[in-house]
């Protein structure tokens, strides 16, 4: 079987070019002017120097961070390799409640001059990738057409908090001399993926290309298919559409033709797998190159060597226009197996819900397609057959020439629709069956969604600019694919009518009291706010990490208090007294399995979807990788206790994260029980947590009317003795305050109904007794007259035979007794069972399982106090 | 003038008597609403006020109904939809999910029910896609999305609401319960129970966020309550077609409840339960008697009804027994009475059984060893005696333990009623040693 080849595998060869250029004594560190970088296995070298941009190695290998060189040197044992750099922002790192600062719509190649403090500016040079070009515009020029996937460009500088305009000289000196001779060799390791990449979207382009040619309609539907085209057009569109289509339908029946032709030509080696697609790409573009063209199939290879040499013309292509990567909306073995070979997918601000939706399923198609001829290189590869590998190479760049050509005739606007095409070419079943599993259940949509095509075609390409309505329509037509709600947008329907808002005091006071009502401060927690207060604040001032265990009650504000910390925090942070820090919070409660945590703490940090295994085995790399910039992150586990598994995994991981260097990160965690570490947690867990403690204690009742008072406002709405009623009952029973609130709401839901202006005594006692009163004597007493008696025969029985448990039988003998004495007729046995049974349910009476019949044991669910103390007033 | 015309219209009997089942029959059997709450209108007022806020004001509640079966929880809570559904703008507002605990046993299913319900985005026609953790993931996503002032509010109404606590760490519980005491979209979640305990049940941070709203629907019936309440049940509505056939069928129910017999009947059904349910059952049993024929309810089918209903189901089995069948449980029974309810093996009651016929010269009773094994196997099958707890499987069956599952008054009664019972039989029923 076939390897994938993955980036990792690439191995890279870091060395110092020339003897050092300096010397510090103090540091002890030499400097150099220049690096270089190889490949293992190419010959090329790419040489970094002191001023040029790179790319560096990040958390996300789609979007490796860029920088410029400012300085290498080698540290005081010779043996790291480290360099200073500038840093900048790409658009994808911006929080995006900050790219609205922005005020456009970022451009997808934009970076920004970083002038933030909170980034070491030192950095392994092993980590460094290769060159690239960043560019300087001034702030009003339009960004130039997207020529180059490596050319960035700079307008602005980011300090974490405002965008401001950027000194080209900052940016642009010694930027521009890259020689020729250095690019080559990233671009000889790139184009491996970009052939990946390329090989969807070149099919299609080369059709496309052709179908420009012939019909301008199409030109004018790629034009169309921008999202800021007016959707009055759509019609036409459609019909143009559908107009290529069949054109593309007839050629790809010559295509096949042709392909036999081709396959049976001498001297081709047996093993390369030309799929009809190849071929009909291959046609394709010569007929685009000479309309007529023969069949000869010399007369390709011409082509072919012409092109080639084109090649140093047109650089390799960025595919990440045409090709979104929406990688996270993929099934996780495809992610697998895309990332690495596609190194530089970018996501161009498409992230808007309904697009992606309809481009899952096609997508997928997509890698497929797109996998296969990659394969067959690596294929190659191994076998160290060169010539033919070039070849391989020479066409594939030949396509993305075309592929960039094209895109520069379209105002670079094809990205918006390149899936129009997709279903042109069929993968074959081999190579999809060693894709993953999840495509599996998917195979039959696919034959007939291919089966459909004609009909998902016309709608498909023009979903994206419209909602999802007309989608929708020949969706439902074909069979439903279950991958459609991962971008489903969740979300409760708006209410026809507005809510109302209060209208008198009382009501006024009930918003204020209800729990979800967030108060503008949190009384009677100020020590302890402080302390979490300056706990956090430290970690992240220092850039270090740590846990913190909160432990009380449930409702002593140990949530509220720690997101209020949080909130002013983060105010601070926006104020710029503190480095700017990432919070996210999970709940233990709020997921199905322990494992959970791990898919939910990355989905909150980076908006990936991934499964519980995958998202830890990122977070790991995440949280040990000492990828030099990076916030501090504050994690709050609320719930800690559900995290418990058996071997404690998921909270060793949490507890261990923080203890790492470069990590970063503060845990917060939450629980109820003050000794959970020593009561469930193993010591090489309790032992990371450390011993940095809170107890929350329950409320006072002093403290219960402050919060109450506080909420309120100065609002009159209670007496005040009624006031201190519900604290002191509340603060006697569990100091809970949504207990304390709860009542308080109650209360003015009763005075309201007895039309007082103000919340009193009674009525705060009314609610105090529908709360707290136990409804075991209300229930004996509504109960029926055999029930009663049941229940007397039931305590005689106990006390006949002086214990607390007796079978149905005994008692049945006792009742029928009973019956006797009261003058009723006596109960039959399944007469005396229902009554039993009735009981039962609404547990008066503990049953043993009703098959024993009249062999079944009961004991008593209230004290016989009470049942005496009923019966006795009825 | 028509509708008069129409009331006065005469009918065939046989069309009102089939006119008379159809309406009686909604009545007792799809628990058709009652026209306004009885009994409970303290609880309907505050119910319906709470859910009214919810719709109106957008402000989340927590309320758990408690009764015993057959109080009407359910009958309230729809009687409360029924009329807040006639305010525009509650209906147009208020979004409802049900779940029952015995129909959504987890909260995966219960999650995607949820989903369906609500029509959320990743329903596509009956179904939801996704996993477990998506599930909820989207469901938790969707509800913080929502605020109190722009989302419609979601009325949870989660009936058995005593199965979901046993849910796997009360996840569905606890975050529902979460949503209402927090600032995301409004919803408010009725849970329905019998359980007297419920709050017991709730772990305690899950306790913590339910509002603790209680109502109880423990008021009790008096006798002359029930009356009316079985007159109102039976009695034909106005605008029956055949005005005359009403009356007269009316009157008669009036007579019904007024006569001796019948109120004695009903005293007894009173006495022992006084839920609806139980009442439906036992006009619906009379009900199902009127025929053209005889055109009314008449005390007697009271009282057929009511036998009907008070039969004893196992008392019932014996009358089906064999008299060698028969002789066993006798046997056991005097066993039962001689060691107190202790467990016996079939050779303690074939020895039992020897001693009658000892006693007796006539032979008719003789049976091989076989026979009477075969008999006791049929008793087992029967649930009429089922092996003691401790017993084990692999003693040899003539001594496997057993107990008798009949009560000694369910004996006799049977013996009783044994069509052509032989007398000694009867006698050594009374007395072993006769």
């Amino acid at each position: 079987r076939m390897k994938y080849f993955t980036r990792l595998r690439v191995k890279r060869i870091y060395e110092w070019r020339g003897a050092p250029i300096g010397f510090n004594r103090k540091l002890k560190t030499s400097e150099y002017g220049s690096l270089s970088i190889r490949v293992e296995g190419l010959p090329q070298t790419t040489v970094i120097s002191a001023g040029q941009h790179i790319l560096i190695e990040g958390d996300d290998d789609n979007n490796p961070y860029v920088a410029r060189v400012l300085r290498l040197f080698a540290d005081e044992s010779g043996v790291q390799k480290k360099a200073v750099v500038q840093w900048f922002v790409r658009v994808s790192e911006v929080p995006p409640s900050k790219l609205q600062l922005l005020g456009r719509v970022p451009h997808p190649q934009e970076v920004f001059l970083y002038e933030g403090r909170s980034c070491e500016d030192e950095v392994n040079a092993e980590s460094v990738l290769r060159p690239v070009q960043v560019r300087h515009l001034d702030v009003a020029a339009p960004f130039p057409v997207s020529e180059d996937g490596d050319t960035f460009y700079v307008k602005l500088s980011w300090d974490s908090r405002t965008f401001r305009p950027v000194d080209p000289s900052l940016v642009m000196r010694g930027a521009t001399a890259t020689p020729a001779s250095s690019r080559k060799p990233g671009a000889e390791a790139e184009s491996l993926h970009s052939l990946t990449k390329l090989s969807a979207s070149k099919c299609l382009s080369a059709k496309r290309r052709s179908a420009t040619q012939r019909t301008p309609g199409v030109r004018k539907k790629l034009q169309l298919s921008s999202p800021d085209e007016p959707a009055a057009l759509r019609d036409d569109v459609l019909q143009q559409l559908l107009e290529a289509e069949l054109e593309a339908g007839a050629r790809s029946a010559m295509a096949a033709s042709l392909s036999r032709r081709t396959n049976r030509k001498p001297g081709r080696r047996d093993d390369v797998p030309l799929t009809p697609r190849s071929a009909r790409r291959r046609e394709s573009q010569s007929e685009m190159d000479s309309p007529p063209a023969g069949d000869d199939p010399s007369s390709y290879k011409n082509k072919f060597r012409i092109l080639a040499e084109k090649r140093e013309i047109f650089p390799e292509i960025n595919v990440s226009q045409l090709w979104t990567g929406d990688v996270s909306s993929l099934s996780e073995p495809v992610q697998n197996q895309l990332v690495p070979l596609s190194p530089q997918l970018v996501a161009p601000g498409r992230n808007h819900a309904t697009c992606r939706e309809t481009r899952t399923s096609s997508r997928r198609k997509e890698i497929q397609t797109g996998t296969e001829p990659v394969l067959e290189v690596l294929d190659e590869e191994e076998e160290e057959n060169g010539a033919l590998r070039v070849s391989r190479r020479k066409s594939a760049l030949k396509v993305s020439s075309r592929i960039r050509k094209q895109l520069n005739l379209l105002d670079g606007r094809l990205s918006s629709d390149e899936d129009e095409e997709e279903e042109e070419f069929v993968p074959s079943r081999k190579e999809l069956q060693s894709s993953d599993e999840e495509e599996d259940d998917d195979e039959g949509d696919e034959d007939e969604e291919l089966a459909a095509k004609k009909s998902r075609r016309s709608s498909s390409s023009h979903t994206k600019q419209k909602t999802r309505t007309p989608r929708k329509t020949p969706r439902k037509a074909g069979p439903i694919t279950p991958r459609r709600h991962r971008h489903a947008t969740p979300s409760i329907p708006n209410r026809a009518q507005p809510a109302r808002r209060p209208g008198n005091i009382l009501e006024e006071a009930r918003a204020r009291l209800h729990v979800s009502a967030v108060p503008e401060s949190l009384p009677c927690r100020e020590q302890e706010f402080q302390d979490i207060y300056s706990f956090v604040e430290s970690k992240v001032l220092d850039g270090t990490g740590g846990c913190m265990y909160v432990s009380g009650v449930p409702g002593t504000g140990k949530t509220a208090t720690v997101q209020e910390v949080m909130r002013c925090l983060q105010h601070a942070a926006e104020q710029d007294e503190i480095p700017p820090f990432v919070f996210i919070q999970i709940n233990g409660m709020k997921m199905t399995d322990p494992h959970q945590a791990y898919a939910q703490i990355l989905q909150k940090l980076t908006g990936q979807k991934a499964t519980a295994d995958h998202a830890a085995a990122l977070l790991e790399k995440r949280f040990s990788n000492p990828a030099s910039r990076k916030e501090t992150t504050v994690l709050l586990v609320d719930e800690l206790d559900l995290l418990w598994t058996r071997k404690q995994n998921v909270m060793y991981n949490l507890f261990d994260w923080p203890t790492r260097r470069h990590a970063r990160l503060v845990v917060l965690a939450i629980a109820n029980t003050m000794d959970l570490p020593e009561r469930i947690l193993i010591n090489r867990v309790a032992s990371r947590l450390g011993l940095t403690r809170m107890s929350f204690q329950p409320y006072s009742f002093k403290q219960l009317q402050q919060i109450v008072t506080s909420r309120l406002n100065k609002l009159k709405a209670f007496e005040d003795d009624a006031l201190q009623l519900v604290s002191r009952k509340v603060a006697a029973l569990s100091g809970d305050a949504r207990r304390c609130l709860d009542i308080c709401r109650r209360a003015t839901e009763i005075c309201e109904r007895s039309a007082a202006g103000l919340v009193g005594m009674s009525h705060v006692m009314q609610a105090l007794d529908e709360m707290f009163s136990s409804p075991y004597v209300a229930a004996i007493r509504s109960a029926s007259t055999q029930e009663q008696l049941f229940l007397r025969a039931v305590i005689a029985e106990f006390r006949r035979l002086g214990l607390e448990e007796a079978t149905f039988q005994q008692v049945l003998v006792q009742h029928q007794a009973l019956c006797r004495v009261e003058g009723l007729q006596p109960v039959g046995v399944s007469e005396g069972l229902a009554v039993c049974r009735r009981l039962g349910a609404c547990r008066l009476l503990l049953l043993e399982p009703s098959r024993l019949g009249v062999l079944q044991r009961l004991w008593l669910n209230v004290s016989q106090d009470d049942v005496l103390f009923a019966l006795k007033a009825d | 003038m028509s509708k008069r015309k129409a009331k006065d219209a005469h009918l065939p009997i046989g069309e009102c008597i089939s006119q008379v089942h159809q309406i009686l029959r909604k009545r007792f059997c799809h628990q058709q609403l009652p026209v306004k709450p009885e009994g409970v209108e303290a609880q309907h007022k505050h119910l319906a006020e709470l859910l009214k806020r919810t719709a109106v004001h957008g402000e989340s509640n927590s309320v758990l109904i408690v009764g015993p079966r057959g109080a009407g929880k359910t009958m309230l809570l729809r009687s409360v939809l029924r009329e807040l559904s006639q305010e525009t703008e509650v209906q147009k507002n208020l979004l409802q999910v049900h779940l029952n605990g015995l129909l959504q046993t987890d909260d995966r299913i219960a999650l995607k029910e949820i989903t369906r319900q609500l029509q959320l985005e990743n329903v596509v026609g009956d179904k939801v896609f996704g996993s477990f953790a998506e599930n909820l993931t989207f469901l938790l996503d969707a509800l913080k999305k929502g605020d109190r002032s722009s989302s419609r509010p979601v009325l949870f109404v989660l009936d058995e609401f005593d199965l979901f606590a046993q849910h796997k760490n009360q996840t569905l519980l606890y975050n529902l319960f979460d949503v209402s005491q927090s600032a995301q979209a409004p919803v408010a979640v009725v849970g329905l129970t019998c359980r007297l305990d419920v709050l017991e049940l709730l772990e305690k941070r899950v306790k913590s966020r339910f509002s603790h709203r209680q109502m109880y629907l423990l008021s009790k019936l008096t006798f002359p309550q029930y009356l009316e309440r079985i007159r109102d049940q039976l009695s034909l509505p106005d605008d029956f077609p055949d005005g005359k056939f009403a009356q007269e069928w009316n009157a008669a129910v009036t007579t019904l409840c007024e006569d001796k017999s019948a109120e004695e009947v009903l005293q007894r059904h009173f006495n022992s339960s006084t839920d609806f349910r139980s009442l439906h059952m036992l006009l619906m049993l009379c009900l199902s008697r009127v025929s053209v024929a005889r055109p009314s309810i008449t005390p007697t089918d009271l009282l057929d009804a009511s036998r009907f209903c008070l039969a004893d189901a196992n008392a019932n089995m014996l009358h089906g027994l064999s008299i060698l069948e028969l002789c066993l449980i006798i046997a056991m029974k005097h066993l039962n009475d001689v060691y107190e309810g202790e467990p016996f093996n079939l050779q303690m009651v074939h020895n039992e059984f020897k001693k009658f016929l000892q006693r007796k010269s006539n032979s008719m009773y003789n049976f091989e060893q076989p026979i009477i094994m075969k008999a006791f196997e049929h008793l087992q099958q029967l649930e009429l005696i089922r092996p003691a707890d401790g017993a084990s499987a692999k003693t040899q069956r003539e001594f496997q333990l057993m107990r008798l599952m009949l009560d000694h008054s369910q004996i006799m009664e049977a013996l009783q009623k044994y069509p052509q019972c032989p007398t000694d039989v009867k006698q050594w029923a009374t007395s072993a040693f006769a």
